[in-house]
C-alpha cells in the first residue's frame, strides 16, 4: 500500500515526527531524521514505523 | 504476455525491489503478487488448507525472490519447486553461490579461473592451509555478503588471533574455516551481471580499501564488455547452474579470476553507471521462465 500525499509518524526510538513520501511501501526502510535510526515502515497507511532489525549474518546477496 | 502472475517474495523494499515492482508496473498483462517472507508460512506436510501467503505463491506463474537472508531464499525456493511454480533463481543455484565452498568446487570443476582457495575444519588445519597458501591471504565465512568479516591474514600470528577467535566465539559454520589466497588487484575488482546467458553489463568497484564492496562504500563505474570477460562471466554463470546472477571478478597479473558468484544481485550502484536498465531485465527473464513453460 502507498502512503497519502502527507504523512507522518512518531519515530519509535525518539518520538520525532518522521516524514513519509507520497510513493513509501510497505517495508521500506526511512531513517529518522532526529535520531538517525533506521525505521522499518510497517504500514504505509496509516504510517505505523518500527525499529529496523539488524543485519543477519547470511543476509545479501 | 498477457495474464502472468509474477510474485515477489522479499523482506524489505530496498531500492532494488523498488526498481523491480516499478519494471512489473511497465509490463502491461502483468499482475504482481507482493509477498513479506515475515508473514509467510506455509503447509510442509499434514492437513490444513494453504495459509494465504502460500496460497498467493502456488498461484503465481513465476517468483521473483528477493528475501534479505539466504537460509529463506533457499527454504523458499525449495518450496516453489515442490509447488511446480519456477523462481529466480532456483533453489539448487541459491544454495551453491550462498556458499563458498560449493561455489569454489563449482567454479574449479568446470575450469573456471578462481583464486587458490582451501577449506579446512579446525584451527590446526586451518593454520596449515593457511601457511600453504602463502601470507597475505584470506578466511572469509563460507555464507555472508557485503564483505561482513572478511579478514585479511597477512603473518602467522594475526592468522593464529583470527582463527582462534572464529573457532571459540563463532557458531558452527564458522568452524568451516573458507581460505583463498589474496589476489594484489589492481584498487578495484569487476562484477558483471548475467541475465539469460549473456553478460549485459560490468562495472568496476574501485576503493582505497583491499574490500572493494559497494555496500562497504567502493564507487561504481562502468566497464565495457569485452568478448573475453563476457565469455568468462558466461562459464561461471553456467557453472553453478545459470539465471540471472552477479559474478565478481578479479584482475590478477596473471589474468581474470572469478571470486564469487551472487545470485540474489544488488544493483542499485550499477544501473545509473553502465545505463542498463537491469530490473527490466529481470523481469523479462522471470517473464521469459513463464512462456517457456506455457510453450511446452
Amino acid at each position: 500500500m502507498t502512503a497519502d500525499p502527507v504523512t507522518a509518524a512518531a519515530c519509535p526510538e525518539c518520538q520525532a515526527a518522521v516524514a513519509l513520501a507520497p510513493d513509501t511501501l510497505d517495508g521500506e526502510i526511512v531513517p529518522c531524521g532526529e535520531c538517525l535510526a533506521e525505521l522499518e515502515v510497517v504500514t504505509a497507511v496509516p504510517p505505523t514505523l518500527a525499529l529496523a532489525p539488524d543485519v543477519e549474518e547470511d543476509w545479501g546477496e | 504476455m498477457t495474464g502472468v502472475r509474477v510474485g515477489l517474495v522479499c523482506s524489505r523494499v530496498r531500492v532494488e525491489e523498488k526498481l523491480l515492482l516499478a519494471a512489473l508496473a511497465d509490463r502491461p498483462g502483468v499482475e504482481v503478487v507482493r509477498v513479506d517472507d515475515d508473514q509467510l508460512q506455509a503447509v510442509l506436510a499434514g492437513p490444513g488448507d494453504g495459509p494465504a501467503g502460500e496460497d498467493a505463491l502456488r498461484a503465481c506463474d513465476v517468483v521473483l525472490l528477493r528475501s534479505l537472508s539466504h537460509s529463506r531464499q533457499v527454504a523458499l525456493a525449495h518450496l516453489l519447486q515442490a509447488w511446480g511454480v519456477p523462481s529466480l533463481n532456483r533453489a539448487a543455484v541459491l544454495e551453491t553461490c550462498g556458499d563458498k565452498v560449493r561455489t569454489t568446487l563449482a567454479l574449479a570443476l568446470a575450469g573456471v579461473p578462481t583464486p587458490p582457495a582451501r577449506v579446512a575444519f579446525t584451527v590446526e588445519s586451518a593454520l596449515e592451509a593457511v601457511e600453504a597458501l602463502g601470507y597475505p591471504c584470506v578466511v572469509k565465512p563460507t555464507t555472508g555478503s557485503w564483505g561482513r568479516l572478511v579478514s585479511r591474514l597477512t603473518d602467522r600470528d594475526g592468522a593464529e588471533a583470527v582463527l582462534e577467535h572464529k573457532a571459540v566465539l563463532g557458531g558452527p559454520q564458522d568452524r568451516i574455516f573458507y581460505l583463498q589466497a589474496h589476489v594484489d588487484k589492481p584498487g578495484r575488482d569487476l562484477r558483471a551481471f548475467v541475465i539469460a546467458d549473456r553478460t549485459v553489463a560490468v562495472i568496476a568497484r574501485r576503493s582505497a580499501h583491499w574490500v572493494t564492496n559497494t555496500a562497504r562504500g567502493a564507487v561504481a563505474e562502468a566497464v565495457a564488455v569485452t568478448p573475453e570477460l563476457d565469455a568468462l562471466c558466461r562459464r561461471a554463470a553456467a557453472a553453478v547452474g545459470g539465471g540471472a546472477l552477479a559474478v565478481d571478478l578479479l584482475e590478477g597479473p596473471d589474468g581474470l579470476l572469478v571470486n564469487e558468484v551472487n545470485a540474489t544481485m544488488e544493483f542499485r550502484n550499477s544501473v545509473g553507471p553502465t545505463g542498463v536498465d537491469i530490473p527490466g531485465l529481470l523481469v523479462a527473464q522471470a517473464l521469459a521462465l513463464v512462456e517457456a513453460r506455457r510453450c511446452v
